[in-house]
C-alpha cells in the first residue's frame, strides 16, 4: 500500500526497538534515598541556589531561583535535608553546581495553594506565570523554558500549535504510554496551551507506529473544530520541530529563525502534561516518566521517577534490571542522547529515557569518505555532511560557514547512515561551535 | 555492573551498511557479466579476470604497506577495480597487460592520490586509457578482437564487410559511404546499405542483448549487465539518475544525430546496446567516489557523459567514447558538486 502520510524530506529508518517497553504500563518507582539537582537543567540564564547545607526541605520547596526571564526555578523533589550545594557530575560529563538532598523517606509536601478546580478564570498572563513558577522547560530535547516559548513577542502571530507526539527516537516509549494513560489530562493541557497562544488551529501529530495513541487522541477530540489528530510517517527525525512543521504545514522555519517566525509553536507530550499539572494542580515539575530499556536491560519498562534521582539507584529499584556486561548508558534516545560517563549522575528535567547497551557496543570505523552521497540524501536540513565534516576536520571554518554549518540540527542521521562509519555529525558539531564562538568573539 | 562505560558523542547506533558490503555487492553484480565473458570467450577471459583481480589486490596491499597505512584489501574495492579493468580488455590481450593495467590503476590512480575515496578518476578507466595509449593495436584493433562463441565480431555475416566491432563497423565502414555516396561504387553503397539495415534488424538486437557480437570482455551482453545492475539498483548502491540520464541522453542524441542518412534517423537501440555504454552507465559512471554526491549534480554528470560519448562516437577519432566521456566528467565532479549544493531547509 502506498502511504501518502505527511512527512519531511530526508531522514533515516533506524530499527524502532520499542517492542520491549511499549506495552508496559507506567510504574511509579520507590522514592530515591538521595537526589542531585543541578542548577543547570536547561538552556537559559543560570540559577542561584536559595538553600544552604543543613536546610530542611519538602517536596516542592524552592531551592534555586532564576536570574533572568529565560529561566525557571528549581524545586526539591523529595523531602529531607540539604546535604551540600556543590559541584557534582552532570550527565554531560562535567562537574556542575548542584543541590544534594538526602531524603527522609517521608515524602512530605509543601502545602500547595488551593487551586480552584476550574482554572478557566485565570488570565493568560497568570497561566504563563504558573508555568514558569512550576519550573517547566521543553522536555523533548533542548530544554528551552516553556513560558518563553508561549510568549511570542509583539508582531508574531501564532496560528498553529503542534503537539509533538512523534517520539521518533528508537527505544523510547514514555510519551506513547503517557498519551494512552493520561489522554484526558493531555487533552486538557492542549486546551490550556491553545488558550495561551490564542491560535485557531491545533495539530496533534503522532508517528504512525503508535496507532493506539492516535486512536485515543482522536476519540478525545472527535470532530471538534480547530483540532486535527494526524499520523505522521515513522521516520527519524520526524519529531524535530523543523521537520514536524514542514511535514504538517509545508512551511519552513527560516534559517537562523524560530518556529514562531512561521506562526507555529511545537510542544511535546511530557511538556504539555507538566503544563496541565502546573495549571490545574499547582504542581511543580518534580517527576518524569522515563523509559528504562535497551539490550542490556532485563526487564524494560516505563517508570515515573523523581527528577534528581541517580541513575544507578534508579536501576537498582527495578529488580535485577541489568546484567553484568553493560557497555554504554545513554540518557535519552540512541540517536541524540548523551552517553553517560558514570551511572552516578541524576535524571534531569529533560530526561525521557535511559537506554543501556551491552558490550560490545557499536563503534564507528571512521574510514575515508567514499562519496556515496547517503548523508546528503538523508540530511533533513539538506546540508552536505560529507563536505562539512571534511572542512571541520581540516580547520576550514570559512568553508563550514559557507556550507551552512550553523543550520545543522545535530540529529545524527548522517553518521547513522554513513557506510564508512564516519563521525560526520560529531565533526560538524565541532565546526558549528567553532563558527558560533567565532561569531560571539566578533560581537564583543 | 560494569565500572567502565563507553562514552562518545551521539549517535550511538549505526546502519549495518559498510564499504565492504557495498563493494562485495558490486563484485556479485559483476559476476553474471564475468561468467558471460568466460562462456563467450573461453578460458582466456577467465585468466585475464583472475590475473587482473589478483594483481589489483596485491598492488593495493603492497602500496599500503609502503605508505605505512592499514591494509584494507578486505573492503573488496581493489577486486572491483580488477574486474572492471579486465572487462575493458579484449580476450586476446596478453596476461601481462592485465598486470600492468591493474598496477597502474591501483598504484598510480588510486593509492598515489590517497587511497579509497581520494582518487579523482575511476582507476579502471584511467588504466584503460593508459593501455590504449601504450598498446593501441591490441586495444583498438579493427580486426583482431576474437569473435564470441556463437557470433561474429560485428554480429553480421555479410559479404564484402570486413570484420570489426559494431561501433567500428558503423564508424569506419558505413558512415563514410553515406557521407559521400558519389565516391563509392554502386556495389559498395549497396553493401553499406545492407549492413545498415542489418544493424537495425530484430535479430541484431538479440545478438547485442545476449552478447553474440564482439567487444571487450565485459561489454558484450546487455542482458547480463542489466541483471547485475538490477541488484545494485534494488540495494540502493547506485543512483538510478546516473544510468537513466546517461542512457537517455545517448538515446536522444543518437536518434537526432546518429543516422548516416540524415537527422532524426539514428538507430537508438543500436547506440544504447552496443559498445561499452551499459557497462559504463551502470558500473563505472556510478562509481561513488568519482561522481557527484548531489542529486542535481548526478543529472548533470549523467547528461554530460551521454553528450560526450555521442560526440566522440560520431565526431571523434575513436569508435567508442564511453571511457573518455566518464573520465572527463570525473574531472568535472568537484566543480559540479560545488555548483549544485542543495537548497537548505529554510534557506532564502
Amino acid at each position: 500500500m502506498f502511504s501518502t502520510i505527511a512527512t519531511f524530506k530526508g531522514g533515516v529508518h533506524p530499527p524502532e526497538a520499542k517492542e520491549a517497553s511499549r506495552d508496559k504500563e507506567i510504574k511509579t518507582l520507590e522514592l530515591p534515598g538521595k537526589v542531585v539537582l543541578h542548577l543547570q537543567q536547561h538552556i537559559g540564564a543560570p540559577l542561584e541556589a536559595v538553600v544552604e547545607k543543613g536546610a530542611e526541605v519538602k517536596v516542592g520547596t524552592l531551592i534555586a531561583r532564576p536570574t533572568g526571564f529565560v529561566s525557571v526555578p528549581l524545586h526539591a523533589t523529595i523531602s529531607g535535608t540539604v546535604k551540600a550545594v556543590e559541584e557534582c557530575l552532570h550527565p554531560a560529563g562535567l562537574n556542575m553546581q548542584a543541590v544534594v538532598i538526602e531524603g527522609n523517606g517521608k515524602d512530605e509536601w509543601e502545602p500547595v495553594p488551593a487551586v480552584a478546580a476550574d482554572y478557566s478564570g485565570l488570565s493568560v498572563d497568570e497561566l504563563r506565570k504558573r508555568i514558569q513558577e512550576a519550573g517547566i522547560v521543553g522536555l523533548g530535547g533542548a530544554g528551552f523554558p516553556t513560558h518563553v516559548k508561549l510568549s511570542p513577542p509583539a508582531g508574531k502571530t501564532i496560528d498553529t500549535f503542534i503537539l509533538n507526539g512523534a517520539e521518533c527516537e528508537p527505544y523510547l516509549t514514555a510519551d506513547f504510554r503517557q498519551m494512552l494513560e493520561r489522554t484526558a489530562d493531555l487533552a486538557a493541557g492542549i486546551r490550556i496551551v491553545r488558550r495561551i497562544l490564542g491560535c485557531g488551529r491545533v495539530i496533534l501529530a503522532v508517528e504512525d507506529n503508535k496507532p493506539e495513541a492516535l486512536q485515543a487522541l482522536a476519540e478525545k477530540f472527535g470532530e471538534e473544530e480547530g483540532y486535527k489528530v494526524t499520523g505522521v510517517q515513522t521516520k527519524y527525525p520526524q519529531g524535530g520541530e523543523k521537520q514536524l512543521i514542514e511535514a504538517l504545514t509545508g512551511r519552513q522555519v527560516p534559517t537562523g529563525g524560530l518556529p514562531m517566525d512561521v506562526g507555529c509553536v511545537v510542544q511535546n507530550v511530557s511538556t504539555v502534561l507538566s503544563i496541565y499539572d502546573a495549571v490545574s494542580r499547582n504542581l511543580p515539575l518534580i517527576e518524569k516518566v522515563v523509559t528504562l530499556t535497551g539490550p542490556a536491560v532485563r526487564n524494560p519498562g516505563n517508570y515515573r521517577v523523581r527528577v534528581g534521582a541517580l541513575v544507578e539507584e534508579l536501576i537498582t529499584r527495578v529488580e535485577g534490571a541489568v546484567p553484568g556486561n553493560l557497555g554504554k548508558a545513554i540518557m535519552g534516545g540512541p540517536m541524540m542522547g548523551l552517553a553517560l560517563p558514570s551511572l552516578d549522575v541524576p535524571v534531569l528535567k529533560g530526561t525521557n529515557g535511559l537506554v543501556l547497551l551491552e558490550e560490545p557496543v557499536p563503534v564507528s570505523a571512521h574510514l575515508p569518505c567514499i562519496r556515496c552521497g547517503s548523508c546528503v540524501d538523508t540530511c533533513p536540513i539538506r546540508l552536505m555532511p560529507c563536505e562539512l565534516a571534511l572542512f571541520a576536520e581540516n580547520d576550514r571554518w570559512d568553508k563550514c560557514r559557507e556550507y551552512f554549518v550553523k543550520d545543522c540540527i545535530e540529529c545524527g542521521s548522517c553518521s547513522y547512515t554513513c557506510p564508512a562509519g564516519r563521525n560526520l555529525v560529531q565533526l560538524i558539531r565541532f565546526g558549528k561551535y567553532k563558527v558560533i564562538s567565532e561569531d560571539q568573539r566578533k560581537k564583543k | 555492573m560494569a565500572n567502565i562505560l563507553h562514552v562518545s558523542s551521539s549517535p550511538h547506533i549505526y546502519t549495518r551498511e559498510s564499504v565492504q558490503r557495498i563493494m562485495l555487492t558490486v563484485v556479485i553484480a559483476l559476476l553474471p557479466a564475468a561468467l558471460g565473458a568466460v562462456y563467450l570467450f573461453g578460458t582466456r577471459a577467465l585468466i585475464l579476470i583472475l590475473v587482473a583481480v589478483a594483481t589489483a589486490v596485491g598492488a593495493e596491499a603492497l602500496c599500503q604497506k609502503i605508505r605505512g597505512v592499514p591494509v584494507t584489501i578486505r573492503d573488496y574495492s581493489a577486486v572491483v577495480t580488477g574486474i572492471l579493468l579486465a572487462f575493458n580488455l579484449p580476450a586476446n590481450a596478453p596476461w601481462w597487460m592485465a598486470v600492468i593495467g591493474s598496477v597502474f590503476a591501483i598504484a598510480i590512480v588510486k593509492q598515489l592520490f590517497g587511497g579509497i575515496g581520494y582518487n579523482i578518476w575511476n582507476p579502471a578507466l584511467v588504466a584503460r586509457a593508459f593501455l590504449l595509449a601504450s598498446w593501441p593495436t591490441t586495444m583498438v584493433s579493427n580486426t583482431d578482437y576474437p569473435a564470441p562463441r556463437g557470433g561474429t565480431l560485428s554480429g553480421l555475416t555479410l559479404e564484402g564487410i570486413t570484420q570489426a566491432t559494431p561501433l567500428q563497423l558503423i564508424k569506419n565502414n558505413i558512415a563514410p559511404v553515406f557521407k559521400q555516396i558519389s565516391a563509392y561504387s554502386a556495389s559498395e553503397v549497396e553493401t553499406a546499405r545492407k549492413a545498415l539495415d542489418g544493424l537495425a534488424g530484430a535479430d541484431y538486437f538479440g545478438s547485442l542483448f545476449w552478447g553474440r557480437v564482439g567487444g571487450v570482455l565485459g561489454e558484450t551482453s546487455a542482458a547480463l549487465l542489466i541483471l547485475g545492475a538490477v541488484l545494485l539498483l534494488v540495494r540502493g548502491y547506485i543512483d538510478w539518475r546516473v544510468p537513466a540520464g546517461y542512457i537517455a541522453s545517448v538515446a536522444v542524441l543518437a536518434w537526432i544525430f546518429g543516422g548516416p542518412q540524415g537527422y532524426f534517423t539514428g538507430n537508438v537501440l543500436f547506440h544504447v546496446l552496443s559498445g561499452g555504454l551499459l557497462l559504463g552507465a551502470f558500473f563505472m559512471a556510478t562509481d561513488m567516489v568519482t561522481s557527484p554526491v548531489t542529486r542535481q549534480g548526478k543529472w548533470i554528470f549523467a547528461v554530460g557523459c551521454g553528450a560526450l560519448t555521442m560526440l566522440i562516437r560520431l565526431k571523434g577519432g575513436y569508435p567508442e567514447g564511453v571511457s573518455y566521456a566518464i573520465l572527463l566528467m570525473n574531472t568535472a565532479t568537484p566543480l559540479i558538486d560545488s555548483y549544485t549544493k542543495p537548497k537548505i531547509y529554510g534557506g532564502s
